[in-house]
């Protein structure tokens, strides 16, 4: 076998609830699973270098880049995507807030931000400024909606209440 | 399955709707022009032009001739026309027109989203025309099909409604027999006082599938089912490859195909990370070319020599020469750099090549002239290459580019069957169409409390050269003057000339707020700088000569009462107004800032107000601006492009930093009511927000930053002025 060349796994994979078959190299990041053998394509490639969230998804409930994320390190656990977030109470309330607000532009960065949004206000039910900051700085917005993703997660996370 | 049903299958899925998704799907793009009655194809029932079809089912399926990229212009559209057509919303669907010059490109017959032209370019009028002419067929029938005087019909809510007997008739059932009827005149428009849509800011339309995932980006066609390639262009501009070494990268599992071209070699796999692995496993033996000593010294070198020759003369106005005489004259000089666009979706298009025909599947910008570009390299007439346009994941200009097509189709005719060109983020970054360098040399003489003398000299590459080929008429680059030679000021004695410097071997794209980027940051600045020179208020200073322009007056004031110009402010805090008018807009905006003594810029706000005419839309006016003003801030802060041994150094957001969360203030705006014709929104924020920005610094600090992005060292406390 050649340098840089990963062994193979098939393995069932848990994604937004149901057990997907997958056969792929060890080191195929999560994200082309998702995206190429899943054809799940609301998980964007953004950068590859966890730099920009557009590929964010929860594993476990947590919010994880999936472009740097072998798949084979997440096969035994859950993993949600945009696809299938709205059926989570905390997704739901924040793509609920994302269309009450026109937080949209292009959208392409929008399914990783909404996916660390949700994260957020699941687990924080007042998040204010600096929580914002905290939790959402590492997913770009190039056409600038971040005064409106800080107000729709503030509704989202005020309709929990 | 061939590419073309496969096209049909992403076409649907694409569609922004107001309802589900129902049997009238146009199959295919008809090719090259078309007449408006023969653009009626598909099984609607009644198409009476290009941009209308009603299906059997009662759902009106409306063609846009503009991109959706964000902007919201589909939603915009669609308001344009079923105001006019007397539907709601949700009878609508939504589709991509298809590359025609003629029929979508507007009265400039040239189809392209860019220059913030979709509510200015003549839509406005042409898609409320088209509502309003297929209207009027409407009650015609009702009024055949009722036997009464059309004059005591109404039409509402998709339905023809008789005053007199009260009986109502649905559009769809008006159908078949208004497909049948010539309209003599085209019908008139609605009053403005009985608009319904027009001025209201209602759901976008294609946000709600955004929000879940399902929006198809060009990125996300055939999922899986199409090859990958990967591409290695050279890193060096004007670079070769001489020879390569793909033996680890055939070995990569996956691999199908290595495309070895003179200037890249792409990597043809299975899937997407077969591809990626299998292009960073090549060694690649790159001939330098011409530039690879090219420095970034030596191109800000080149332009400021070149700034320093005469210009051509492109607006001149009184005795401007003479007026620099007279009193102390003042001069600057502004420079900003070089920026990469960097869209969210990476660079990609899908390409299937035959003999004789060519299918796309892009976002662009530029429908017929990425179709023409296909043709052209394939040596094909356009008619035969068709094209899928997709929803866009940002462009800021960069899709107004083919570039990218032309490489598509290069490596496409390569592989057999259709393939997925994708560019990596670094790859996207290192072969962007940058935003040019800009040179200003500016000088002026104040009198009684007014510029009486003015003169503005762009040095700058003109992007139309490099797109087109064609070089600027008689010397002059009209896109890099845009704003300079129109200032809305009262200035009686003023001259602007242009520079052509092209920045050595890079290669120079539009950038979002194009030309007025740079001579809006130069003029705003100088103007400030003139007025503090002057002891003056920057607002008043701008009032005094705003006497042409009241909408802008009007702006100004607006903009002074909201942002609470002149109340007092904290030490190392600071406000700065810029007012422009461009793109058919007048707009001013204050930024408000602090800088802390290690020289951080932290932006607490901005406000705008702004005059766009008639606000199809007030929400997304407001989302544009929000939005533009925020990318010009992430440029003023961090943002440029530098080249190093003939490369551009930068390849990701690491090195290519941009705004995030943390550094976006809240910014506040303004829409001003008027009943003019509507100017363009997606530009202007970007154009003001580093001027403003950059006025607000010198406020707080005393200090003038000339250049960008901002030099935290020279912001640090102490430092010299």
């Amino acid at each position: 076998m050649a340098a840089g060349v990963a062994a193979g796994m098939r393995a069932l994979l848990n994604v937004n609830g149901t057990p997907r078959d997958v056969d792929a190299p060890d080191d195929m990041p999560l994200l082309w699973v998702l995206r190429d053998l899943l054809a799940l394509t609301g998980t964007k490639y953004g950068c590859g270098l966890a730099l920009c969230g557009a590929c964010t998804v929860h594993v476990d409930g947590k919010p994880v880049r999936a472009c740097l994320m072998p798949w084979t390190a997440v096969k035994d656990r859950a993993v949600t995507t945009i696809e299938g977030i709205g059926a989570t109470p905390a997704g739901a309330r924040v793509q609920k807030a994302w269309l009450d607000l026109e937080v949209v532009q292009c959208g392409y960065c929008q399914s990783g931000q909404i996916m660390s949004a949700t994260a957020l206000v699941a687990n924080n039910p007042q998040p204010d400024d600096a929580d914002i900051d905290a939790a959402m700085s590492g997913n770009i917005c190039r056409c600038g909606t971040y005064n409106r993703i800080r107000a729709a997660i503030k509704q989202a996370a005020g309709d929990a209440a | 399955m061939t590419a073309g049903s496969r096209a049909g299958l992403s076409r649907r899925a694409l569609l922004g709707t107001g309802v589900i998704a129902g049997a009238t799907t146009l199959l295919g793009f008809r090719l090259g022009p078309l007449l408006a009655e023969e653009a009626a194809i598909g099984d609607a029932v009644f198409a009476p032009n290009a941009f209308i079809r009603l299906g059997r089912d009662g759902i009106f399926t409306l063609i846009m001739p503009q991109q959706e990229m964000g902007q919201g212009v589909h939603t915009g559209h669609a308001q344009l026309i079923a105001e006019e057509l007397e539907v709601p919303l949700a009878m609508v669907r939504i589709e991509h027109a298809g590359p025609d010059d003629l029929l979508y490109g507007g009265p400039r017959q040239r189809q392209g989203t860019g220059g913030s032209n979709s509510m200015r370019g003549g839509f406005y009028l042409q898609l409320r025309q088209a509502g309003a002419d297929a209207r009027a067929l409407l009650l015609q029938a009702a009024a055949l099909e009722l036997g009464v005087p059309v004059n005591t019909l109404t039409a509402a809510e998709g339905k023809i409604t008789d005053a007199a007997s009260t009986r109502s008739l649905a559009y769809a059932d008006l159908a078949a027999r208004a497909a049948t009827i010539r309209l003599r005149v085209p019908a008139g428009l609605k009053r403005a006082e009985d608009f319904k849509l027009i001025g209201t800011s209602p759901r976008r339309l294609d946000t709600p599938q955004k929000v879940v995932g399902a929006a198809v980006y060009g990125i996300d066609v055939f999922p899986g089912t199409v090859p990958v390639a990967a591409i290695a262009a050279a890193p060096m501009i004007g670079g070769m490859v001489r020879g390569v070494d793909d033996r680890a990268a055939r070995a990569m599992p996956g691999v199908r195909q290595l495309v070895v071209l003179d200037n890249l070699v792409a990597v043809v796999a299975e899937n997407s990370w077969a591809a990626i692995k299998g292009m960073r496993a090549l060694t690649i033996d790159w001939a330098d070319g011409p530039h690879a000593g090219l420095s970034q010294a030596a191109i800000w070198e080149s332009l400021r020599q070149d700034s320093r020759k005469p210009g051509v003369l492109a607006h001149e106005q009184g005795d401007a020469t003479a007026a620099l005489g007279e009193g102390e004259m003042i001069e600057a000089e502004y420079e900003l750099p070089f920026l990469s666009h960097a869209p969210m979706e990476p660079l990609n298009c899908t390409v299937h090549v035959t003999a004789d025909s060519c299918e796309l599947w892009v976002g662009t910008q530029v429908q017929t002239r990425a179709q023409a570009q296909a043709a052209k390299v394939l040596g094909l007439p356009p008619g035969k290459v068709t094209l899928h346009n997709h929803m866009l994941g940002g462009a800021f200009g960069r899709r107004l580019d083919v570039d990218m097509i032309e490489t598509a189709v290069r490596i496409g005719r390569e592989v057999e069957g259709p393939v997925k060109v994708m560019w990596t983020r670094e790859e996207d970054i290192r072969q962007d169409t940058v935003r040019p360098v800009y040179h200003n040399r500016m000088a002026a003489t104040v009198r009684d409390g007014h510029i009486h003398g003015w003169s503005h000299k762009v040095s700058a590459g003109s992007v139309q050269l490099r797109m087109s080929g064609k070089p600027p008429k008689d010397g002059l680059d009209n896109g890099s003057v845009d704003g300079a030679t129109e200032l809305p000021y009262d200035i009686p004695n003023q001259r602007v000339d242009y520079v052509h410097s092209e920045p050595l071997a890079v290669p120079i794209g539009y950038w979002r707020g194009v030309g007025p980027n740079n001579t809006m940051f130069a003029v705003e600045c100088f103007i400030d700088e003139l007025a503090r020179a002057a002891g003056r208020d920057p607002v008043d200073f701008r009032l005094a000569m705003l006497g042409p322009t009241p909408r802008l007056a009007n702006a100004v004031r607006v903009v002074a009462e909201k942002s609470g110009w002149g109340s007092k402010l904290p030490a190392r805090h600071g406000r700065g107004l810029a007012s422009h008018s461009v793109f058919g807009s007048h707009l001013a905006t204050v930024a408000e800032v602090e800088v802390t003594p290690e020289g951080d810029v932290r932006v607490a706000r901005y406000v705008c107000a702004i005059d766009c005419g008639v606000a199809v839309n007030p929400d997304t006016v407001i989302a544009q601006i929000q939005g533009g003003i925020l990318f010009g801030l992430g440029a003023a802060l961090h943002e440029q492009i530098t080249v190093r041994n003939g490369r551009i150094e930068q390849s990701n957001f690491n090195d290519y930093r941009v705004l995030r969360m943390s550094e976006a203030p809240p910014v506040e705006v303004h829409v001003i009511t008027s009943t003019d014709a509507p100017g363009g929104v997606g530009e202007p924020g970007t154009t003001a927000a580093i001027p403003s920005l950059a006025n607000a610094i010198a406020d707080a600090t005393g200090i003038r930053l000339r250049r960008m992005p901002i030099d935290r060292a020279r912001l640090v406390k102490g430092a010299r002025a």
